[in-house]
């Protein structure tokens, strides 16, 4: 059987991708223009990937970003899967749903909010603003995704295993290691992933809890914007997309994998 | 009901001097305000092959998870091996559960798995890999070993579940359903492995099971329970030819019952359960009966023998309407309907091919039993 797409369809597919991703592929034919004008072109030429390598500035932010990323989704990844567990496991104790409301509720807060009551917090107790606070704002709003993405997981994790692991002479720590973990792992994974990429793009709460010597890369591009677009900047957008790009479908893929071995577990798994 | 004491056969729960490995003493649990356990009182003795039988809900699952650890009880308590275990957790516990989802670690192979329990407790490398293989032997799996849970087919992966739990070697081992899944003959040729190794392994064995047969076939004592009680715990044998309740005797196998009243005394009684009706006469096997006391008279299908005549030596002949006829192959049940109106089952063996069934539906038939065919119960 034939089937092919009408041409609304086209249309709508075609128009709809363009407003997504048309934007961000002329900043990335334009970040290979040789002309110094973001409007005009020139020619192709990479000569702004090169001089963003020698421009100290852009290189520290970057080298922040990432510190900042790897470190706040590592713990963001920790304790969002030891609240998970304790939300999906403890079904009863006091202060349950307080407790899961609290988790959840910075995803829906928005940013501006949650930067400046970090910020507030940051300079009530005395806390000098650098990288560390940036670590500490990203981890507390990173791990409320992690969250929930391991705790869907877990939801579906059958207790028995658990049960069984205890029988066969794990303590609960190590019946969790042994036997959740590995189990889960793929969850872990992409809750990480997505804390790093959110981590990495973040924009509005690192900027209320940066200081002058920490600031990280988006800040940096956002601040450099307002004395113009220059080529270079194009260049790291690129590269930074890609980045993005691939973390995601890495993400994706892992969990798609994640959710095929599920399938195949539970129904095979089950009787 | 007498028990003969030649070539010493397996029963410890009649020798005063044996030691239970596991005794519950007036053991109750309740969820909330549900009390799913009530005064449970149960000895189980080394080397037994112990079933629990009882409908859905009745609290099977609940007293193995008290055994494993995985729940305490409310009030009473449970000694393994002269030890109150209520405050030993579950991973110190010299007993292992046979989970009836089978619990494997799907992120294991099949020798992962065997071999989870025995790393846990530290054992060296080559002992390990020696009691794994001995297991893979036990249960036929060694082709297997390699292979990851989701890779292995349910009957195969019953196996490594039970392979599992028998490879630490417990004092004790718990069976949750185990054989739910399996169809007839794969059970049936379980049941017989399961029995073997028992017999190999000398482990204590406590089986919940919803398949009476299964229960009568690897028992060596069934207890029957009903919404948290145990109603009767003998063996196999004891339970079905001398149920103590109407309960059991309904709940093992099939029984017609007849309700009356006693109306004479003597080496027989006589159980008058109709106007105008001879009274079945019957010994009472030790049941405690007086005049005129209300009773249920029990008996078993193949008990009855079905005629055009009454039995010239059985005490009990009654005339009845065949209304239904029951062709499972090898026996045909016929269901009688006495003149009274009360209903009795028969069942005779189909021993020739083609002696088409010799009654069919409306035909009156005589049924015939003798004094020793029913049981008397006063519940
Ligand atoms: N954690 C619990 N909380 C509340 N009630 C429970 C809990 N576990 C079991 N029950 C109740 O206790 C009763 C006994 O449950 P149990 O699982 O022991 O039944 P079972 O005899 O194993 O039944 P089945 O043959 O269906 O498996 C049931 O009525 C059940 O609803
Ligand atoms: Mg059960």
């Amino acid at each position: 059987m034939k089937r092919s797409m009408s041409v609304f369809n086209v249309t709508t597919l075609t128009l709809g991708l363009a407003f997504l991703y048309l934007p961000m592929l002329l900043l990335m034919v334009y970040s290979f223009n040789s002309s110094r004008l973001v409007t005009v072109w020139a020619g192709f030429s990479t000569q702004w990937y090169g001089e963003l390598l020698r421009n100290e500035q852009f290189l520290d932010a970057a080298w922040v970003t990432l510190r900042v990323a790897v470190v706040s989704s590592t713990i963001a990844t920790v304790l969002g899967t030891m609240a998970a567990w304790v939300l999906v496991r403890e079904r009863r104790f006091l202060g349950r749903t307080l407790f899961s409301g609290m988790i959840y509720a910075p995803l829906v807060m928005p940013e501006v909010i949650t930067g400046l009551s970090l910020l507030l917090l940051f300079i009530a107790i005395g806390l000098d603003r650098g990288i560390l606070t940036i670590i500490l704002a990203h981890t507390t709003f990173s791990m409320c995704y992690v969250s929930v993405v391991v705790s869907s997981r877990l939801v579906s994790f059958d207790r028995s295993l658990e049960e069984a692991a205890l029988d066969l002479g794990c303590s609960p720590m190590q019946a969790f290691g042994h036997v959740t973990l590995p189990i889960i792992a793929p969850a872990v994974i992409s809750g990480w992933l997505l804390a790093f990429t959110l981590s990495l793009d973040d924009l509005v709460i690192a900027s209320f809890t940066s200081g002058p010597s920490s600031t990280t890369l988006p800040i940096k591009i956002f601040s450099s914007m307002r004395l113009g677009v220059s080529p270079e900047i194009n260049a790291l957008s690129t590269i930074l997309i890609s980045i993005v790009a691939v973390g995601v479908v890495v993400a994706a893929l892992v969990s798609k994998s994640q959710i095929a071995r599920r399938e195949i577990e539970e129904r095979e798994g089950q009787k | 009901m007498d028990t003969k004491p030649s070539p010493a056969p397996f029963a410890p729960w009649t020798d005063p001097a044996a030691v239970p490995l596991i005794r519950f003493e007036g053991v109750t649990k309740r969820f909330g305000d549900f009390t799913a356990l009530q005064g449970i009182d149960l000895q189980i003795y080394p080397r037994e092959f112990f079933a629990l039988l009882g409908p859905s809900g009745c609290g099977k699952t609940t007293l193995m998870r008290m055994l494993a650890g995985f729940e305490t009880p409310t009030e009473g308590t449970i000694w393994l091996d002269g030890q109150n275990i209520a405050p030993v957790p579950p991973n110190k516990r010299p007993v292992n559960m046979m989970f009836q989802s089978y619990a494997l670690f799907p992120h294991l192979s099949v020798w992962d798995n065997i071999a989870f329990g025995l790393r846990r407790a530290g054992q060296d490398k080559d002992t390990i890999k020696a009691r794994v293989e001995e297991m893979l032997r036990l249960t036929r799996l060694d082709q297997f070993a390699r292979r990851k849970p989701h890779q292995i087919s349910g009957g195969q992966r019953q196996r490594v579940a039970l392979a599992r739990s028998l490879a630490l070697g417990p004092k004790l081992l718990l069976l949750d359903e185990p054989l739910g899944a399996l169809d007839k003959k794969l059970r049936q040729d379980t049941q017989f492995e399961l029995m073997d190794i028992q017999e190999k392994t000398g482990t204590t064995f406590v089986i919940v099971t919803h398949d009476q047969e299964e229960a009568m076939t690897v028992a060596s004592r069934v207890a029957v329970m009903d919404a948290g009680r145990l109603c009767q715990i003998d063996t196999p044998q004891h339970i079905y030819e001398t149920p103590n309740s109407r309960y059991v005797a309904d709940f093992i196998g099939e029984v017609s019952i007849i309700e009356g009243r006693v109306d004479s005394l003597g080496e027989e009684i006589g159980i008058a359960y109709a106007e105008g009706q001879k009274p079945v006469m019957t010994r009472t096997g030790g049941t405690e009966v007086a005049l005129g006391q209300s009773v249920f008279y029990a008996i078993r299908p193949e008990k009855i023998w079905v005629g055009a005549e009454p039995h010239p030596d059985r005490i009990n002949s009654v005339e009845g309407t065949i209304v239904d006829i029951g062709y499972l192959g090898d026996v045909s049940t016929y269901h009688v309907r006495l003149d009274s109106g009360q209903m009795i089952k028969a069942l005779m063996t189909n021993a020739e091919r083609y002696a088409a069934s010799r009654f069919t539906w409306n035909d009156r038939v005589w049924l015939s039993w003798s004094r020793h065919a029913g049981v008397v119960l006063t519940s």
